[in-house]
């Protein structure tokens, strides 16, 4: 996303509401700060994303997504992270198999304790998708006229 | 008439493409495929290209208009833009013979501005056929392969091309055309013509029919009982349908782009489940009943509509591509053979 | 062992029918030429005496239409399924898609099928007659007369890498059981991880950038057997009819691919089928070899019953950063 002629990535973070939501709020509580272009999209729980959703995030113009849940084991749900980390192992590979930059893409597990890790993980994500660039490989056009 | 040599030709793709953009069938590792010109690039000797020449007045995607949304204010855009002029170079009878089809449906009131600025601007050079395939079936439709037609036709022999110009348009591009070609004897083909009708007879479909068909039979066939059998394994896909010539059912979409709304129209296939799709649903709702419509499009209600005139042209390619084999040359057989039955 | 042929299966689909087993019998039929075989359902012992056949262009997997003919009626369905198709036919049943009991599976050996793609590069166009032993091609061209070409030499990509040549379930099996085949069809996978992230990228664009969006490779899975595919919803947000700024097509392509990695049995119809020669089998594969390495060997459809690994896990699995990793360096 270029704002007033300055590329700044446009990060689509997922957060599951029990624990990295919350572990984003603590970064806030605790004045941690991390890029304003970080756009947060609470879900249930980390597997609520679905493949399609990080592509869509993609064609609407995101340079970076990251999900991010509960550490495995502590899922609210008990296991819905578990399936998130198989999901996401086999969907990030295909897209690094499409020749999609790997570093635009993670996962993390960040807890409801874990504020500064958020606050980190957040900063070194975007400035890794900033070194790369505007997204051009999962772009759609239309949505950039 | 007027000749070249075939070493030359590139001279006459660079005198054509001069002026406008020229497109030539060239090779691909998957068959032949039309092209934009650029030095280098060489015709290819394939039969006919994997998709077909409708692309370039009937492209699967283009932009009808945009609207723009700041505050309570919609600003409407008119995305057409003119058609610059370009030619297409080595198009086949069949292909041909499906502008006329796709004429009747899109110049036609209410006529379509976008198709019309295409066809305008577009330049089409025919190719004759010297080596049919199998899988043609052009002569079921009276369409003769050696006198292809439209803005300029081409025959091409063992050392050189011809040109034959059958509109003004095409009388002005030869004219354009006579620095780097030379005048020729019409007769000059008239060997390779009678050779093509030749083989024309010993194709394994020439004596496919059309005469069963045609104008005021949808009582005959509708109910049929045969749709049933042929239409059992259909998929369901639009591979005959996007590879054909001469479908040309399309939709109307928008795109929210997050900005704005794109409406758009993209190609779309009677075989699909969401195919017309209206407030109280469906109207085909089987297989069957899609399929038939398909092949009662181009044998009944089209010629309905057309003074007689169907809408297939036997260029075979649902012939090679429908992924169960299933074609209208079957449809065709099985119904027509009912009566002897 | 004799290879299977027409007479054999027409013998066995007419005696089916005539002791009753089943009341309709899901085979090949004739086409116009030798090579354009359509699937077909077959009622009566007339028709597939008249119209019945088996050969080299047999290459359809009769598996999917199963989920639909089993809904017509009560009688038995008689299906010949090729070793890959049984695979198919034990996926279909561990996600419940027919009723067994109204299925009479017989299974027939298979040594691979001709590709009539690639008979038509080498003898050309025109082809009027096609015929095999079984090690030869005698094809007669209209152009130039009569070739004869290896068999070997036009059988099917997904042939060539076969992966198993045993049938995995049937209620009568014709020639031989058959063995699973050490194959090297992950070769190709393994050489497009080892290109650059550019090269991987550019030979990607390059191909899905021909898909037409027929949607015949997504028709014709045996493992897409949703009742309303999200694509075709328009109520889903992501029904998108056509191809669009090479965004729409690769979303299409990896949904695709995602929705039946762990359940894609490798049979290569979507190649097949593909009318612009997209290699499509090429994501299955790159999933199911992810799969293998990331979570050990899986075949899906091997067995009836078996926990696809997309909805399974173990509290050990490899994180997705480290996958990502592996799954472009761990070229064997």
């Amino acid at each position: 996303m270029q704002i007033n002629g300055e590329f700044k990535p446009l990060i689509v973070a997922f957060c599951c509401n029990w624990c990295s939501y919350a572990g984003a709020d603590l970064a806030g509580n605790n004045r941690l700060a991390y890029p304003e272009n970080v756009k947060i999209i609470k879900v249930p729980c980390s597997c609520r994303v679905n493949p399609m959703f990080i592509l869509r995030a993609f064609q609407r113009g995101a340079d970076g997504v990251i999900i991010c849940g509960c550490h495995p084991g502590d899922c609210h749900y008990t296991s819905g992270n578990y399936y998130t980390r198989r999901r996401m192992s086999l969907l990030f590979s295909m897209l690094n198999f499409l020749g999609i930059e790997k570093e635009r893409t993670r996962v993390e597990w960040v807890s409801a304790a874990e504020g500064a890790k958020f606050a980190a993980t957040m900063n070194e994500f975007t400035e890794a998708v900033a070194a790369l660039g505007e997204n051009k490989r999962l772009e759609d056009l239309r949505c950039k006229r | 008439m007027r000749k070249c040599s075939l070493q030359n030709l590139e001279t006459v793709f660079e005198k054509i493409s001069e002026s406008m953009t020229l497109y030539i069938p060239a090779d691909t590792k998957d068959g032949a495929d039309f092209t934009k010109w650029t030095k280098g690039v060489q015709m290819s000797q394939a039969l006919n290209t994997n998709r077909s020449a409708k692309d370039f007045f009937f492209p699967q995607t283009e932009d009808l208009v945009e609207f723009k949304t700041e505050g309570k204010n919609i600003e409407v855009i008119d995305t057409r833009k003119e058609s610059e002029d370009f030619a297409v170079f080595g198009v086949r009878a069949c292909d041909v013979k499906s502008f006329d089809i796709l004429d009747r449906v899109f110049l036609t009131e209410p006529y379509d501005s976008y198709y019309a600025t295409r066809r305008e601007h577009g330049v089409i050079f025919s190719l004759a056929c010297t080596r049919p395939a199998e899988t043609c079936f052009c002569g079921t439709f009276g369409i003769n392969p050696a006198e292809p037609g439209a803005d300029v036709s081409m025959w091409k022999t063992d050392s050189e091309m011809f040109f034959e110009a059958n509109t003004e348009k095409g009388k002005e591009i030869l004219k354009k055309l006579e620095s780097v070609t030379q005048s020729a004897d019409a007769s000059d083909v008239d060997g390779q013509k009678k050779k093509t009708g030749e083989i024309m007879k010993k194709l394994p479909l020439s004596d496919l029919s059309a005469e069963k068909f045609g104008k005021g039979m949808t009582s005959k066939y509708f109910d049929s009982p045969k749709w049933r059998e042929l239409s059992a394994t259909c998929i369901g896909c639009g591979t005959c349908t996007f590879v054909c010539p001469t479908c040309q059912c399309y939709d109307i979409k928008d795109f929210n782009s997050g900005k704005g709304v794109i409406r758009y129209r993209c190609w779309d296939s009677c075989m699909y489940s969401d195919f017309t799709k209206m407030a109280h649903g469906n109207s085909r709702n089987s297989q069957t009943e899609r399929f038939r419509q398909r092949f009662m499009h181009k044998l009944v209600y089209y010629p309905d509509n057309n003074d007689g005139m169907f809408s297939c042209v036997g260029c075979g390619r649902c012939l090679n591509k429908c992924p169960i084999s299933m074609n209208i040359v079957k449809v065709m057989k099985t119904l027509g053979g009912e009566d002897n039955e | 062992m004799q290879k299977i042929n027409s007479t054999m299966l027409i013998e066995k689909a007419a005696q089916l029918l005539e002791n009753g087993t089943a009341d309709r019998v899901l085979g090949w039929k004739k086409g116009e030429f030798d090579y354009d075989i359509t699937p077909a359902v077959f009622n009566s012992v007339d028709q597939i005496k008249k119209e019945f056949v088996f050969g080299d262009f047999c290459g359809a997997n009769l598996s999917k239409y199963l989920v639909k003919e089993t809904r017509k009626g009560d009688g038995k369905v008689a299906v010949f399924l090729k070793p890959c198709d049984t695979y198919s036919f034990n996926q279909l049943l561990t996600e419940k898609r027919f009723d067994r009991e109204k299925v009479y599976a017989v299974g027939i050996s298979c040594e691979g099928m001709a590709d009539i793609f690639k008979v038509k590069q080498i003898a050309g166009d025109g082809i009027v007659s096609v015929s095999s032993d079984g090690e030869n091609v005698k094809v007669e061209t209209l152009y130039d007369g009569e070739k004869t070409i290896k068999l070997s030499d036009v059988i099917a990509e997904r042939c060539i890498n076969c992966k198993s040549r045993k049938c995995v379930a049937y209620d009568e099996l014709m020639g031989e059981e058959g063995e699973i085949i050490d194959s090297d069809r992950f070769d190709m996978v393994s050489k497009i991880e080892s290109m650059s992230e550019d090269e991987r990228f550019g030979f990607w664009q390059n191909e899905l950038s021909k898909c037409i969006r027929c949607n015949a490779c997504r028709n014709v899975c045996p493992a897409c057997t949703c009742e309303k595919c999200v694509f075709d919803n328009p109520d889903s947000c992501a029904q998108n009819k056509a191809p669009a700024d090479s965004f729409e097509e690769k979303m299409f392509h990896i949904i695709r691919a995602f929705h039946v990695a762990g359940r894609c049995t490798d049979c290569g119809e979507c190649s097949r089928v593909c009318p612009q020669n997209i290699p499509l089998h090429l994501l299955n594969r790159k999933f199911i070899k992810d799969i293998d390495t990331f979570y050990g060997e899986y075949q899906a459809g091997a067995q009836v019953g078996s926990r696809a690994p997309l909805v399974d896990y173990t509290e050990g699995d490899i994180e997705p950063g480290e996958a990502v990793m592996k799954g472009e360096s761990e070229n064997a």
